[in-house]
């Protein structure tokens, strides 16, 4: 417990200091992307790496928060705190009530149907133009503010995406080392021992599920704020497949797993500008390299691979 | 609304039905022999259509020579793809096999993006573009052999399952993998077999449709998820039902494309799949089946 | 305790169960037994709520629990373990025998995520309780290890350990002897008969006939799907048309 604690602080720590050893707004820039998509791979983890559900709509619900703070603060006008709360209430009651029958389906036709779900949002925000833009997308979203201070600079929004990261991150780990998060690992490795010593597999599978989608529409609330433009492209099948290499690559399970999927995911395109055409190549070739070679991803395979080096004989493998 | 009209819609639906049905038939043959949907299959019906034009346009071959060569090409892809990505697997658990076949898919689509581009092309229609007349409707002469190849592939198919050895082991692994294992059926060579089957039915629906579609390296997305839904609506099955399945798919889909709106069309075929697994997730003519621990 | 009245279970045409009826009372260790192919793990998942079965009813202490699924089950006091040992292989030993206490504990994902105070008094009362378990069933020293890398024995314990936990008043054992040696037998028989001194009633499958006669107090014999006896070991060791079951079958 205290131990996770540390980790904790520790990388709290190296979060909030990262700007005052990088500097240049390009790279606060970026930062920020990997904040939020932090945010999401921890959101898409705490369905997948815990309770064993898988999701390719999460895209989806991330654009609906988006989209529901971008037009309530443009055309409607209401206050973006507001908005933003709302925002996740609504896309987690939605979540809640199509989870149940979508949430009976396993394995491939789960991945088909929530696959499904993304696609039909994702055809929402294209045709209903009136209200989004359409494909032209919306502009003018304000950015956040408080008291006197308006997040309208890199380094700004740096802090505001990340003291939101970090606190998802925090209740992310205080869930997974709970009675409910027992309860929903417990649904992963052997549902029906589950429900026999009383967990509802059913409802906690639900639950969590809309606490999920609730986190990813807060990361587009978010995402619209700091962006002040959205378009659907940003919301499609792509990024729900994008957000599960993030969260297989890092590490299913693992909250650090999460963020070192989306930092990898984040930062590798900027690196390879060059490359821009083949990212996508890549990211399809590390998908099926990790699954087959790092199952537990990054987190567990890089510790055993060093394992491994340092001791290249040792027979002694305790189980 | 006029009688015509929806002769039309019908009459074209049906075609693009008839491809779905192929697509979803190949799903259905994966899925019955190994319990796997290839996320991947929507990328052969992609390779169908741009390997023909590949073998037309850089290797010169006619048409009626590139296209077997393609179907050819594609099968070896499906091949390759249960040798190296299926069957190496370690832990073949149902989300690692989602993701593979996503890596694999995405992977298969960036390359034909490296190799040909992100432009669209077309194929030239097999016998001419003179519509003919059915009634107060037209139809081109493609769509006759959309139905028509379709028809035959259908037939094939089930002469195979039903005729040949090969086939009926293929049956026997659907049925019960293990008991086939005892009796000394192939049953790894059989999953392989189903791999290169359905690999090379998406491409020949991917070749079919491209003179009516036209084609492009991000044509297997949409074309794989409809094949799909087809194969929901006709219980994973890999015979009449699923072809029913495309048809009705693809008469709604021209009907609500043509009568309510164009840009909700894709929508209408995820409604439909939604509401099926939903509602009868054995598909519309399947019986229930309790799941037994 | 536990009766189950003309339970019929028909899976597509072949019929698993037909007509079974019997009463367990309370604080007895009460064998199943019956050749296989008798029904009795069908039997079992109807008991307790995996299947739902095609007639009958099951009375739990005199409530009609008939069709409720096995989640319902736990909190009114019936748990089961399984044949083939399921465990939550990724968690520890320490942390499967937590769950186990699920129903025994109420704090709700958000008081659980924001480390309410209360949520945290009740991890370290479910954490005590959990250890109590396994001090019990005489694996406390493994708390740590993940479950997964169990030998089979030991993972038998725990699995017994883990439904203990939910505080049953009455727990259903899928074949407890299966897979493990003699001496593991006689630790099992042990930890059976202590079990019932708690005043939980017992019921087991089982295939051992060694053990079933010696800590059974009754004993329902089942074949082809239908009940053939009842009654203590005595007496069914001395029923001819059990004796003819048994050999019949060889």
């Amino acid at each position: 417990m205290k131990k996770e604690l540390l980790k904790f602080l520790a990388f709290a720590v190296l979060v909030l200091a990262a700007p005052y050893a990088l500097s240049g707004g390009y790279i606060m820039n970026v930062l920020v992307f990997v904040g939020i998509n932090t945010m999401l791979a921890v959101a898409l983890n705490l369905l997948l790496g815990y309770a064993g559900q898988i999701s390719l709509g999460h895209a989806g619900f991330f654009g609906l928060g988006a989209y529901l703070s971008g037009i309530l603060t443009t055309t409607a006008g209401w206050n973006p705190w507001l908005v933003m709360p709302l925002a996740a209430a609504l896309v987690g009651v939605m979540a809640f009530v199509i989870g149940f029958p979508i949430l009976k389906l396993k394995g491939h036709y789960l991945a088909m149907a929530t696959l499904g779900l993304g696609i039909i949002i994702y055809i929402v925000f294209n045709e209903t133009v009136d209200y989004t833009g359409g494909p032209s997308g919306l502009s003018g979203i304000p950015n956040l503010s408080a008291g006197s201070i308006t997040f309208d600079s890199d380094v700004k929004n740096y802090y505001l995406i990340w003291s939101f990261t970090l606190a998802v991150c925090l209740f992310a780990i205080n869930l997974a080392n709970s009675r409910v998060g027992r309860a929903l690992r417990a649904i992963h490795d052997s549902e029906v021992a589950a429900r026999v010593v009383g967990v509802n597999a059913r409802l906690l599978k639900v639950q969590i599920f809309a606490l999920s989608a609730m986190i990813s529409a807060l990361a587009g609330s978010l995402y619209a704020h700091t962006m002040t433009f959205i378009s659907p492209a940003s919301f499609g099948f792509n990024f729900s497949i994008e957000l599960l290499t993030m969260v297989v690559i890092g590490g299913l399970g693992s909250i650090y797993g999460s963020f070192l999927g989306a930092a990898l995911l984040t930062l590798l395109p900027e690196f390879l500008r060059a490359a821009q055409d083949y990212d996508i190549v890549i990211y399809g070739g590390m998908l099926m390299v990790m699954v087959m070679f790092m199952p537990g991803g990054l987190v567990r395979g890089v510790p055993d691979l060093v394992r491994k080096l340092v001791k290249p004989r040792g027979g002694d493998r305790h189980a | 609304m006029q009688f015509d009209q929806i002769l039309q819609y019908t009459l074209s639906g049906l075609s693009t039905g008839a491809i779905y049905a192929l697509i979803g038939i190949g799903f259905s043959i994966i899925y019955n022999s190994t319990g796997i949907i290839n996320f991947a299959q929507g990328e052969f019906v992609m390779l169908g259509g741009m390997l023909t034009l590949f073998f037309i346009g850089v290797l010169k071959l006619p048409i009626w020579a590139a296209m077997p060569c393609a179907v050819l090409v594609s099968a070896l892809g499906g091949l390759l793809f249960e040798r190296l990505a299926i069957r190496p697997l370690r832990q073949p658990t149902p989300i690692n096999i989602v993701i593979i076949t996503i890596g694999g898919r995405i992977l298969i689509r960036g390359l034909a993006m490296l190799l040909w581009g992100k432009d669209t092309h077309s194929l030239p229609p097999f016998s001419g573009d003179d519509p003919i007349a059915i009634g107060g409707a037209t139809i081109l002469p493609q769509h006759l052999w959309i139905l028509a190849i379709t028809v035959v592939i259908i037939a094939a198919n089930k002469f195979f399952f039903y005729h040949t050895i090969s086939g009926k082991a293929m049956r026997a692994c659907s049925y019960n993998s293990r008991a086939a294992g005892l009796v000394g059926i192939d049953v790894r060579r059989m999953v392989l077999f189903s791999f290169v089957i359905s690999s090379a039915m998406g491409a020949v629906a991917g070749i079919i449709v491209a003179p009516l579609t036209m084609t492009a390296y991000d044509v297997g997305v949409m074309l794989g998820l409809k094949g799909f839904c087809a194969a929901i609506i006709g219980g994973m099955s890999s015979g009449v039902a699923t072809v029913v399945g495309g048809l009705i798919l693809g008469v709604l889909e021209s009907l609500g494309a043509g009568l309510i709106s164009s840009g909700y069309k894709d929508a209408i075929a995820f409604i439909i799949l939604l509401l099926i697994l939903f509602i009868r997730p054995q598909g519309l003519f399947g019986k229930a089946e309790s799941e037994r621990v | 305790m536990l009766e189950v009245s003309g339970i019929t279970q028909i899976f597509g045409g072949v019929t698993a169960l037909e007509d079974v009826s019997f009463s367990i009372n309370k604080s007895d260790i009460t064998g199943v037994i019956g050749p296989n192919g008798a029904g009795k793990t069908t039997l079992f998942n109807i008991i307790t709520g995996i299947y739902t079965q095609t007639a009958g009813k099951v009375i739990l202490e005199g409530r009609d629990v008939s069709g409720l699924p096995a989640e319902r089950l736990a909190p009114l006091g019936m748990v089961r373990t399984f044949q083939n040992i399921e465990l939550f292989g990724g968690m520890t030993v320490l942390e499967n025998v937590m769950v186990g206490m699920h129903t025994r504990s109420s704090c709700g994902l958000l008081a659980c995520s924001l480390k309410m105070p209360w949520a945290m008094k009740e991890e370290s009362r479910i954490r005590a309780g959990a250890l109590r378990w396994l001090e019990f069933a005489g694996i406390a020293d493994l708390a740590d290890v993940v479950a997964g890398n169990l030998p089979f024995g030991q993972g038998r314990l725990l699995e017994i350990a883990r439904s203990l936990a939910v505080e049953p008043r009455i727990i259903l054992m899928d074949e407890p002897a299966a897979g493990l040696n003699s001496q593991e037998t006689l630790g099992l028989a042990r930890l059976i008969r202590s079990i019932r001194d708690m005043g939980i009633t017992v019921v087991l499958v089982e295939h051992d006939m060694e053990l079933v006669m010696d800590i059974c107090d009754r004993i329902v014999v089942l074949n082809l799907g239908k009940k053939l006896a009842e009654g203590t070991p005595r007496e069914i060791q001395d029923n001819r048309e059990v004796i003819a079951a048994y050999l019949g079958d060889e």
